[in-house]
C-alpha cells in the first residue's frame, strides 16, 4: 500500500527542436493536485496538455527537451530522477492512461500478462500470483468473466475493454497518482460514461491524486472538482468547478465556457473563439500568447503577465480580467 | 493452429503447380529441338532421333506434359549425359552438403545481424548505429563471389589461417558415416570430434561468405523494424508501467519487431538459394549447386532442369515454414479465423 | 520544373552521399562511352612474355595469364556490363510495367492473369531461375538480357500496379472520363505519366542487382565466352590464380562491379528521396 501524495508541478517548460525551428511548447506551467482530488487538465488541440503529461512521466520523445521547472511526487522530483528512479516510480507511484487503448496495448501479448507484467515487476509476485491478481484486476474494472477473458488479445476486445484493460495496467500497483489522457475519446457516450465513473471509484477508493486531461469542458466540470485550463502551452486559468463556470476571470475561460454546448441551449447561440493558437515557434511571442485573440488586451500584456501559481484556490494569468 | 497449417499447405498446392508447368516449359515447349538439346551436342542425327523417341518427345504436348508429372511423382528426373547417373539419385547424395552451407551461413548472420539490427535502433546515433549503416549499405554492393575470393585470398593466403577452398573435407579425413548427410552433424553423432573440427574448418570461410550476403537485408530490416516498434504506443505504456529494460526491449519491443523480418526471411531464401551456386563454384563445394553449373558447361541439361524444380521446390516448402512460423509467433493470424 | 531542380538539389546538399553517386555515375557513363577509345593497351592483345605481372607503373591493375592489360579490360567491359544491366531493365520497365499498370487500371481478369504469372516467377530463388532461362535459350548475351528482366518482372508489375490502381478512381482520372475519353487513352495520357517516375526510381534501384546478376551468371560460365572483357568472367579467369597468390586478375573486375552497384544503389535511393521523399528508410 503506497503512501498518499499529491502531484505538484512547478513552472515546468519544454521545448521541441523541429526542422522549422524550435518550439517552446510549454511555459512555466504550474499547478497541483491533492490526494483523493481530481483535477481536470482542459484547453484546445495543441494547447500543450498531453505535452504536459508526457514531460512528467518523462516520456518526451527524442526532439523534445525540458528546459525548466519541477514536477513534485510527494518529495520526489520526478524531472530530475535518474532512469533507475523512473523505473521505480513509474506505474508504483504515478501511472498514466493514453488515448487509443487497442494501440496502448501490446498486440500480440494476452490482456492477462500485460496486467501481469506490472505485478511481477512492482509486487514481486510469482508469474502464477500475478496471473490470478490480474483476472481479479479485471473483475474490478468490470469486465465479465474475466478468467477466459485473461488469456484474450487487444484485437478480440472492443475500443471500451480496451481502456478497462489499461486502467487495470495503470492501477495494478496501486499508484498515488494517476494522469488519464483523454481516457474516453474516440469511445461511444454510453461507454464513455462508464469508464468516468469507473476511474472515479477507483480512484476514490485508493485515495489517488487524478489528473483528467481532455478537450471538453462539460466532461472535466462533471468530473473533476478543479479545472486548470490551458492555451498555447500556458495556463491561463485555475479554479474549482462552479467558480470558473460562473466567473470566469480570464478571457479565454469565458469564452471556453460560451462555446460549451452546455451552457447553451440553442445551437445559433453557440459562440465560436476566433482566431487559432500562436505560431510558437516565432522569437517574437508576445508575453501573453492569447493575444492575437483577445478583445481586451493592453499594451503591457505583451511585455509581462503574471503566471498561475500552483498553490492558489482560483488564479489566473491575465492583466486585464474579467471582473 | 491446424486449420491455419491446412490453409498454408493449401496455398502452397498452386505454387508448386506452376513450378512444375514452368520447368516443363523451359525444357519441352521452347522453341528449338528438345530432342537435340538432351541428346547432347556431340550427338549425331541418329542419336537425336533415338533420344526423341526414348523421351517421348515426339508425342503431342499434353500427353508429354502427363508423363512429365508422372515421372515427377515417380521420383524421375532424368539421366545425366556426362556421369550416365540418375539425376535424382546425384541430387539426394549432394543436397545436404548445400544445406548444411545454407544453414550455417544463415545461422551465422542471424546471430550478427539481429543484435546488430537491435542495437543500432536502441542506441540511435552512435558507433554501431553508423557501423550498422555502413554494412546494410555495402552489404548489397558487394558480389557474394567477390567477397569469397577475398576471403580465400586473405584468410587462406595471406594469414594462413584458413585452410584451402577444396571442399567439405581435407584429404586426410574421410567422411563420416552418413546418417543425416550434415558432415558437423554426423562427425558429432558418432563421436568424431577430429572429423568435427575438419568440416568445420571448411565450412567456415563459406558460410562466412554467405553470412556476409545476406546480413545485410536482415540487419537493415531489424534496425527499422526495432526503431518503429519503440516509438509506438505500446511501448510507450510499457515504459509508463515502469517496466525492466530487459521485458520493455526484448519481451515488448523485439517479439513485435521480429515479425517483419521472419517475413523478410523468405526474400533472404531466394538471394541464398541462388548464392549458394556461386559460393560452390568458388569453394569447391560439393552440393547441387556445383553439379548444375558443372552440368551446364558441358551443355548437360537434365540435370540443369532437376536442379532448378529441387530449388524451386526447397524454396516453396521453405516459404511454408516462414509462414507458419510467423502464424505462431503472431496470434493475430492464428485466431483470425 | 524550376520547384522540381530546386528539391533535387536540396536532397543532393542534404545527402552529399548521393552527389558523391551522381558523379561515379558519370564516370561509369563516361568508362562506357569513350573509355574503349582512351584505354592504353589493346584489351585483346595478348602478350605471354608479360603474363601475370602484378600492378605497375606500365600495367597499373596488372597482366592476365595471357598476358593482356587488365586496366584496359576493365575499363572496356564497363560498356557491356551497364549495357546488359540497362537493357535488362529497359526491357523489364517496358514489360512489367506494361503489364503492371493494365492489371491495376483494369482489374478483372488481367489483374488475374499477371498476379498469376508475378507469383509463378517469385515460386522460383530468383538466380536459379534465371540459369534455368539461360540453360534453356541458349547461352549468349540477349539470353542473359531477356532472364534478368523475366526475374525482375513481379516487382515492376507489382509497383506499376500499386501506383496504377491508386490512380484509377483519382480527380483526374474521373474529370477525363466524364469529358469523354475511353479507357485507353486515359491510361496511356494520364495514367502512365504519373507512374513513370517511380518506375525510374525502381529501375536505378534494379540496375544494381542486374549487374550482379549478369556477372553472377557470367561467373559461372553462362552468356559470355572467353576474351570477351565482362567483369563476372574476368573473375572467373582470376579466381584459380588466388589460391597462389595473384590477386590482381580477380580484385580489380570485382572491384569495379562493387563500384558501380554501390553507385546505383546510392542513385537509386537518392533519386527515390527526391521523387517520394514518404518512402525513406
Amino acid at each position: 500500500m503506497t503512501a498518499a501524495a499529491g502531484l505538484a508541478v512547478e513552472n515546468l517548460s519544454v521545448e521541441f527542436r523541429t526542422r522549422s525551428g524550435i518550439v517552446k511548447a510549454l511555459d512555466r506551467v504550474s499547478f497541483a493536485v491533492a490526494p483523493g482530488e481530481t483535477v481536470a487538465l482542459v484547453g484546445e488541440s495543441g494547447s500543450g496538455k498531453s505535452v504536459t503529461a508526457y514531460a512528467i512521466m518523462r516520456l518526451l520523445d527524442d526532439a523534445g527537451r525540458i528546459t525548466g521547472g519541477r514536477a513534485l511526487l510527494g518529495d520526489v522530483d520526478l524531472l530530475a530522477a535518474t532512469p533507475a528512479e523512473l523505473r521505480r516510480l513509474r506505474g508504483r507511484r504515478i501511472a498514466m492512461v493514453f488515448q487509443n487503448p487497442r494501440s496502448a496495448l501490446n498486440p500480440i501479448r494476452s490482456v492477462g500478462h500485460q496486467i501481469a507484467d506490472v505485478l511481477v515487476e512492482h509486487e514481486k509476485l510469482s508469474r502464477r500470483a500475478a496471473a490470478a491478481k490480474a483476472v481479479e484486476l479485471l473483475r474490478a474494472v468490470g469486465i465479465t468473466d474475466p478468467a477466459r477473458r485473461a488469456s484474450a488479445y487487444p484485437f478480440e476486445m472492443s475500443g471500451g475493454m480496451c481502456q478497462r484493460v489499461m486502467i487495470a495496467i495503470a492501477l495494478a500497483a496501486r499508484p498515488a497518482v494517476l494522469i488519464a489522457d483523454e481516457p474516453t475519446t474516440g469511445l461511444d457516450v454510453t461507454t464513455q460514461a462508464v469508464i468516468m465513473d469507473l476511474i472515479g471509484e477507483l480512484s476514490s477508493s485508493i485515495g489517488m491524486a487524478t489528473v483528467f486531461i481532455t478537450h471538453d469542458l462539460a466532461l472535466a466540470a462533471e468530473r473533476a472538482r478543479r479545472i486548470v485550463v490551458m492555451h498555447a502551452g500556458h495556463v491561463v486559468e485555475s479554479a474549482p468547478v462552479a467558480a470558473l463556470f460562473a466567473a470566469p476571470r480570464h478571457p479565454y475561460t469565458a469564452e471556453l465556457v460560451a462555446a460549451t454546448p452546455a451552457s447553451v441551449s440553442v445551437l445559433d447561440d453557440l459562440a465560436s473563439i476566433p482566431g487559432s493558437l500562436p505560431d510558437l515557434r516565432r522569437a517574437d511571442l508576445p508575453a501573453c500568447r492569447y493575444l492575437d485573440r483577445c478583445r481586451r488586451t493592453q499594451p503591457e500584456c505583451a511585455r509581462n503577465v503574471s503566471m498561475v501559481a500552483p498553490g492558489a484556490i482560483h488564479a489566473f494569468a491575465c492583466r486585464n480580467p474579467l471582473p | 493452429m491446424l486449420e491455419v497449417i491446412a490453409k498454408r499447405l493449401l496455398i502452397a498446392i498452386p505454387s508448386l503447380l506452376g513450378v512444375v508447368l514452368v520447368t516443363f516449359v523451359l525444357t519441352r515447349a521452347l522453341p528449338g529441338d528438345p530432342a537435340a538439346y538432351f541428346a547432347g551436342p556431340a550427338a549425331s542425327r541418329q542419336a537425336v532421333e533415338e533420344i526423341r523417341v526414348k523421351l517421348g518427345l515426339d508425342a503431342p504436348l499434353p500427353v508429354q506434359f502427363f508423363r512429365y508429372v508422372r515421372d515427377l511423382a515417380r521420383g524421375e528426373l532424368g539421366t545425366s549425359l556426362t556421369t550416365g547417373q540418375p539425376v535424382v539419385t546425384e541430387i539426394v547424395t549432394r543436397l545436404p552438403a548445400s544445406a548444411e552451407l545454407t544453414l550455417a551461413g544463415l545461422i551465422v548472420s542471424v546471430l550478427i545481424a539481429v543484435p546488430l539490427g537491435i542495437l543500432a535502433a536502441t542506441r540511435p546515433g552512435s558507433w554501431i548505429d553508423h557501423m550498422c549503416r555502413v554494412v546494410t549499405t555495402a552489404g548489397v554492393s558487394l558480389p557474394v563471389f567477390f567477397t569469397g575470393l577475398v576471403f580465400v585470398y586473405v584468410f587462406y593466403f595471406l594469414l594462413g589461417v584458413a585452410p584451402a577452398p577444396l571442399g567439405r573435407l581435407d584429404i586426410f579425413y574421410s567422411a563420416p558415416p552418413r546418417i543425416t548427410g550434415f558432415y558437423l552433424i554426423d562427425s558429432l553423432l558418432t563421436g568424431n570430434v577430429g572429423t568435427f573440427v575438419a568440416a568445420a574448418q571448411q565450412l567456415l570461410l563459406p558460410a562466412a561468405t554467405l553470412a556476409v550476403f545476406s546480413l545485410a537485408p536482415i540487419a537493415r530490416m531489424t534496425r527499422a523494424s526495432m526503431l518503429a516498434v519503440l516509438s509506438s504506443d505500446f511501448v510507450r505504456t510499457a515504459r509508463s508501467s515502469g517496466l525492466s529494460w530487459y521485458t520493455v526491449v526484448v519481451t515488448y519491443a523485439f517479439r513485435n519487431a521480429m515479425l517483419p523480418v521472419v517475413t523478410t526471411l523468405g526474400m533472404v531464401f531466394s538471394f541464398l538459394l541462388g548464392a549458394n551456386v556461386l559460393v560452390e563454384k568458388v569453394f569447391a563445394w560439393p552440393g547441387i549447386g556445383s553439379y548444375a553449373v558443372e552440368a551446364l558447361i558441358a551443355s548437360d541439361f537434365a540435370p540443369v532442369q532437376g536442379f532448378v524444380l529441387t530449388m524451386a521446390v526447397l524454396y516453396v516448402a521453405l516459404n511454408l515454414l516462414i509462414d507458419l512460423l510467423y502464424a505462431v509467433i503472431d496470434p493475430r493470424v492464428r485466431l483470425e479465423a | 520544373m524550376s520547384a522540381a531542380l530546386r528539391h533535387a538539389r536540396y536532397v543532393v546538399s542534404e545527402n552529399p552521399v548521393t552527389g558523391f553517386a551522381f558523379g561515379l555515375a558519370l564516370l561509369l557513363l563516361l568508362a562506357s562511352t569513350i573509355g574503349p577509345s582512351l584505354v592504353p593497351y589493346d584489351p585483346f592483345a595478348s602478350n605471354t612474355a608479360a603474363a601475370l605481372q602484378p600492378p605497375s607503373m606500365r600495367h597499373w591493375f596488372g597482366t592476365d595469364q595471357l598476358g593482356r592489360d587488365i586496366f584496359s579490360r576493365v575499363i572496356v567491359a564497363t560498356r557491356l556490363d551497364c549495357g546488359i544491366a540497362l537493357a535488362s531493365v529497359l526491357l523489364v520497365f517496358v514489360m512489367g510495367g506494361l503489364a503492371g499498370v493494365a492489371a491495376g487500371f483494369f482489374g478483372g481478369w488481367m489483374d488475374r492473369v499477371v498476379g498469376r504469372v508475378a507469383d509463378t516467377i517469385m515460386a522460383f530463388p530468383l538466380f536459379v531461375l534465371a540459369m534455368g532461362i539461360v540453360a534453356a535459350l541458349g547461352n549468349n548475351v540477349q539470353n542473359i538480357v531477356i532472364a534478368t528482366a523475366i526475374v525482375n518482372f513481379p516487382l515492376y508489375a507489382r509497383v506499376a500496379r500499386a501506383e496504377a490502381s491508386i490512380r484509377r478512381e483519382a480527380g483526374f482520372v474521373e474529370a477525363g472520363r466524364l469529358s469523354g475519353n475511353g479507357e485507353w487513352r486515359l491510361l496511356v495520357f494520364h495514367v502512365l505519366p504519373n507512374v513513370f517516375p517511380i518506375l525510374v526510381v525502381q529501375m536505378s534501384l534494379t540496375m544494381g542487382y542486374a549487374i550482379l546478376n549478369a556477372a553472377g551468371l557470367s561467373f559461372i560460365g553462362l552468356g559470355v565466352r572467353p576474351p570477351t572483357a565482362e567483369w563476372g568472367i574476368m573473375v572467373a579467369e582470376g579466381a584459380s590464380f588466388i589460391v597462389s597468390g595473384e590477386w590482381w586478375m580477380a580484385f580489380f573486375p570485382g572491384a569495379a562491379l562493387m563500384l558501380a552497384v554501390f553507385c546505383f544503389n546510392l542513385l537509386g535511393d537518392g533519386l527515390r528521396d527526391i521523387v517520394d521523399p514518404r518512402r525513406r528508410t
